[in-house]
């Protein structure tokens, strides 16, 4: 069984979380074309490599950040989303 | 009769069968590489020889023949999808895989069973019958059943109603077939060969040479390539290929997992999938039930089994067939699923020249092969996709023109 440690409620079984994908920066509706939203809607590919993600802790609906190796499946640090992303409406560097 | 075979069995009468040739030395130069040797490349070099006299042809792979996904699915072929563009193409795949046994001089183990998807809720029933009468419109054989028609197409099935999700009815579809995945990859590597095609195993290729927009190489393990056009064909990594040609793809890269019991006496003759319990199972040849679930939570690119995926899939496979409780599971296995958003395939053109591409083929690959690998060959040949296969282009996400199959895939993922 494979353990994931929420930063809300400390290492979880991983079958208590749903995945959220990547983490991406929202877009500039003001400046982005049409090729830019289908990108950010569509998503790129999958990297393998470190990435950074969403996770939700089902049972306390809890989101958060986690860096995760595709290739490997190692979790590296989960941290909550505050550190990355800023309130709604401000400019975090979540880009 | 009987004496001719009894001769037949003495030794030394039979020659051992080379029908492959092994790994040639690289040379500099070939017409078309194809990345990728698994049944999608192999059949796109079969049909390039074929079809359009293209013999020039290096298919690379840095595994071995047939041991990505190609070894790794389930083997169930169908046509009852739900856009007519789909519809269209997997039948045509089914009318080529219903003679390729005879083409390739190969036997497939071709078996036509019937596919049965269940509906548990009044939504599935509706979904169902969408796709019956898109199905029926072109020419597709697939119609709903009702319990008692069930309980005689599939008499071992649970239909009781008293289980938490009883069956409501079913989607009939006749034509769903189960065939030998390694013997389809090796059917048309030997005809391959056989027209010239060379076939190099454990040969990766680390990057793509271009020039001025256009391919101009690949680098490999084994030296560097100067080629004409490159076909990729490696469904499971595809957006790492894709980054070495410089464009990014809109599929996230999943595990999907399956596994096979011991063997038992054929009993269960259609290929059963409930979409909304998430599992699907068929009996193979050998008597092993082969059954699946849906795909891992969430992307990896590594093929490891896990425990989570068993726990999932017994439950709601006992509620479909409660006597298999004392049935012991074999093997376990995953394979590397290309998720596109729409849960269609990629093919066709890319943004660079003379690279083509053949992707995105999720859970829904192995059906496929045939048609995606004649269709590839005539782009590849041609330097445009024809009709069938233009509308599951890569451009189609840029202008939000997708091809939504994911009420037709076997199961939720």
């Amino acid at each position: 069984m494979k353990i994931l440690v929420c930063p809300l409620n400390g290492p979880r079984n991983i079958s208590e979380f749903v995945y959220g994908g990547e983490a991406v920066g929202t877009m500039d509706p003001e400046t982005a074309s049409d090729g830019d939203w289908a990108d950010y809607v569509f998503g790129a590919g999958t990297e393998s490599g470190v990435v950074r993600e969403w996770w939700f802790h089902v049972p306390t609906a809890y989101w958060f950040i986690a860096e995760r190796h595709t290739g490997t499946d190692e979790v590296l640090r989960t941290y909550p989303a505050s550190e990355v992303f800023g309130p709604r409406g401000e400019a975090g560097d979540g880009a | 009769m009987p004496l001719g075979l009894i001769k037949y069995g003495l030794p030394g009468r039979r020659r051992a069968r080379h029908p492959l040739p092994s790994t040639p030395r690289l040379r500099p130069r070939y017409d078309v590489v194809i990345v990728g040797a698994g049944g999608h490349g192999l059949a796109a070099a079969y049909y390039l020889a074929r079809d359009h006299g293209i013999t020039d042809v290096a298919v690379l792979d840095r595994g071995w023949l047939g041991g990505g996904n190609t070894a790794r699915n389930t083997t169930i072929i169908r046509s009852n999808y739900l856009t007519p563009e789909g519809v269209r193409f997997y039948d045509e795949s089914i009318r080529l895989f219903r003679g390729l046994s005879g083409e390739l001089d190969f036997n497939i183990l071709y078996s036509e069973r019937g596919h049965l998807t269940l509906a548990h809720t009044d939504a599935a029933l509706r979904t169902m019958r969408w796709r019956a009468e898109v199905n029926k419109h072109l020419g597709v054989d697939s119609e709903i059943v009702d319990l008692d028609e069930l309980a005689r197409l599939c008499p071992p099935l649970n239909l009781d109603r008293g289980e938490r999700f009883p069956i409501l009815g079913a989607l009939h579809h006749k034509p769903g077939a189960i065939a030998r995945h390694d013997a389809v990859a090796w059917g048309y590597a030997i005809a391959a060969a056989r027209r010239g095609v060379e076939i190099h195993q454990r040969t990766e290729v680390t990057g793509i040479l271009t020039d001025k927009g256009r391919v101009a190489g690949v680098e490999t393990t084994r030296g560097r390539i100067a080629c004409g056009k490159i076909l990729q064909a490696v469904a499971g990594s595809s957006p790492l290929l894709a980054a070495m040609a410089g464009f990014r793809l809109p599929i996230r890269t999943v595990p999907l997992q399956a596994c096979v019991t011991e063997p038992l006496k054929p009993f269960l003759d259609p290929i059963v999938v409930s979409g909304s319990l998430h599992v699907y199972v068929s009996q193979s040849a050998r008597g092993e039930l082969v059954m699946g679930g849906p795909t891992d939570p969430y992307a990896l690119y590594a093929q490891r089994p896990t425990l989570e995926f068993k726990e999932g899939l017994a439950a709601p496979m006992l509620a479909l067939f409660p006597f298999l409780a004392e049935v012991r599971v074999l093997r376990q296995w995953a394979g590397l699923a290309d998720m596109t958003p729409d849960f269609s395939p990629i093919m066709g053109l890319t943004p660079l020249g003379g690279y083509y591409i053949d992707a995105g083929w999720g859970t829904w690959g192995f059906k496929a092969t045939p048609v995606c690998g004649k269709r590839m060959a005539e782009t590849v040949a041609t330097g445009q996709a024809p009709p069938l296969i233009e509308p599951f282009a890569l451009e189609r996400f840029a202008v939000f023109r997708q091809l939504g199959e994911r009420g037709a895939a076997s199961v939720g993922h």
